[in-house]
């Protein structure tokens, strides 16, 4: 598909330089998926730079939830799903056989749509992964517990509640549980699928700084359906449209100046 | 105007209709519960708790054989029944949706709609006559294939209800399949999957043909599971039966201790369910 656009990344920031020094974080290789029979994907081919955030945008059903989902493998739950082509994390294919997906899952943290915190205390939610995974002996757990919840901006206001449901939260502190559990499983990617679409602009605009200050320590790429929230945060923008790669490019340049028509129409708002 | 008058007129009628629906369910209930107690609370003294029957037509005499008997007949049951019942509903929730799956409740429903009369008589067959001797254990046996495809149907269900985000959330963290179903889904659906296998057990315990083939019935005091036992259920079909007003007291007492063991049962399910969602630990 000549939709594909590599991206070109101009002079400047450290994460270009990283970007050109070496591979992505995240390649994208050919990939094609398929839901049965409806191929919902097409050979999209993309590199996801490190210590940057990358979002994902395009109208309903144009696969960047998808796209998301298959970096760290979650579509393989959904019945009659398959793919062509591959995607490296680190230089290591996911699809390869004999992909450890608990380490890859570990690696590859998610936060998803609707916060989703176990019906727990607010401390077990965070310490789930850690302890599954192994990570430290359970003496150094409380202290992992409060760093990841002081990365996600959240220690403050839960420290003296720790044992409470981790449901009792407002949303918008779920959803920064959320993120706090996928770091305390010491990640390297964190993939988020639209995390701020049930909040309030209030929740979003933390949840917002909180992505900003992360992306020093982690690569970030986000699905959302906001373009405001794309143009405010994200360092590169891929634009996504029936399923094909229409354009990837560092977001000032995709929001001033769009390559395609097709972006253009999407970022001006004649559809989607 | 018209036309609001008609919305008015229907939304009572309709009203109305739910009403009178709720109360003729609740009636026979009721009517049962008063019933009960009207003609057994009499009978229900220190000796009928502790003593064993007596002779036919002597006053007198209990069931604590029977009382005991029930205790140790559906306990067993339910700890033969609720493992296989809970086990085969989380499998068909979490991984039933192939062919496999497919079966498991097709053979569910089927059971689930045989008559407990047809189980004792399987039980009969399979258990009782190549053992040789009536057993409690075989009485067991039977009460346990009746609740098997209840719990599991049940648990099936509750199991489902666990929102879908939960177990993406437990895969994402780096959790196998089987280890996310185990101590997220389940534990999430725990205090239904309580509720479930309470109202299984309550069922069963007023369970009286799968026993009569298998079970059978014993005038003694007994608690090995390999000899015949008395139940409350078999204790009240053969004494409401019998020619005798004092077992028909008997009887009318026996009835009364069986139904508030199931409404403990079904209280315990309904303070159980409550907590479900709940969160906390």
């Amino acid at each position: 598909m000549s939709g594909t656009v590599r991206l070109a990344a101009p002079a400047g920031s450290p994460e270009v330089r990283q970007a050109e020094s070496g591979k992505g974080a995240i390649e994208i290789q050919g990939f094609d998926f398929w839901y049965g029979r409806n191929h919902v994907l097409h050979d999209i081919t993309a590199s996801v730079p490190p210590r940057a955030i990358t979002a994902f945008i395009g109208p309903s059903g144009c696969g960047k939830s998808t796209l998301l989902r298959s970096i760290n493998r979650m579509n393989d739950l959904v019945p009659d799903a398959r793919h062509t082509g591959d995607i490296e994390v680190f230089g290591r294919s996911v699809y390869a056989p004999g992909t450890d997906l608990v380490e890859l899952r570990r690696r590859v943290g998610m936060v998803f749509q609707r916060p989703n915190p176990f019906p727990k205390s607010i401390f077990d939610n965070v310490a789930y992964g850690p302890r599954i995974n192994g990570l430290c002996p359970a003496n150094e757990l409380p202290a992992r517990v409060e760093k990841a919840l002081r990365q996600a901006a959240l220690w403050e206001e839960v420290r003296d509640r720790l044992h409470q449901p981790g449901t009792s939260l407002s949303g918008g502190q779920q959803q920064r549980l959320c993120i706090a559990r996928a770091l305390a499983n010491d990640p390297e990617i964190l993939l988020l699928d639209e995390p701020c679409s049930a909040l309030d602009p209030i929740a979003t605009q933390r949840i917002e700084e909180l992505l900003v200050e992360l992306k020093e320590q982690y690569t970030i790429v986000i699905v959302t359906h906001n373009l405001q929230q794309a143009a405010r945060i994200a360092d590169y923008t891929a634009f996504l449209y029936l399923g094909t790669l229409i354009e990837f490019a560092p977001s000032h340049d995709l929001f001033t100046r769009p390559r395609d028509p097709r972006t253009e129409a999407y970022i001006t708002g004649r559809f989607g | 105007m018209n036309r609001r008058l008609r919305r008015r007129l229907l939304s009572g009628a309709f009203i109305a209709a739910t009403a009178l629906a709720a109360v003729l369910v609740l009636l026979p209930l009721v009517l049962i519960l008063f019933d009960l107690v009207a003609r057994g609370a009499s009978s229900l003294n220190l000796e009928f708790f502790i003593r064993n029957p007596r002779a036919p037509g002597q006053p007198g005499g209990g069931v604590a054989n029977a009382i005991v008997g029930t205790l140790i007949i559906v306990g067993t049951a339910a700890a033969i029944g609720l493992p296989l019942g809970i086990g085969a509903g989380v499998y068909l929730a979490e991984f039933g949706h192939g062919k496999m799956g497919w079966l498991v409740r097709f053979v569910a429903d089927v059971l689930n709609g045989t008559p407990s009369i047809v189980i004792g008589v399987f039980v009969w067959t399979w258990m009782v006559r190549p053992m040789g001797h009536f057993s409690a254990l075989a009485g067991a046996v039977a009460l346990a294939v009746l609740m098997i495809p209840m719990v599991t149907r049940t648990t099936e269900e509750i199991v489902r209800l666990v929102p879908g985000a939960l177990r993406e959330a437990a895969l994402a963290l780096g959790y196998p399949r089987w280890r996310a179903a185990l101590s997220v889904v389940v534990r999430t659906a725990w205090p239904g999957i309580v509720t479930g296998a309470l109202v299984g057990v309550a069922r069963i315990a007023g369970e009286t043909a799968p026993l009569l083939f298998t079970a059978l019935g014993n005038l003694n005091f007994k608690t090995d599971l390999l000899e015949p036992m008395q139940t409350l259920s078999l204790q009240i079909y053969v004494y409401a039966t019998g020619p005798f007003a004092e077992w028909h007291r008997l009887a009318w007492g026996a009835a009364l201790v069986l139904m508030m063991m199931v409404l403990v049962l079904g209280l315990l399910a309904r303070y159980v369910s409550r907590t479900r969602f709940s969160g906390g630990r």
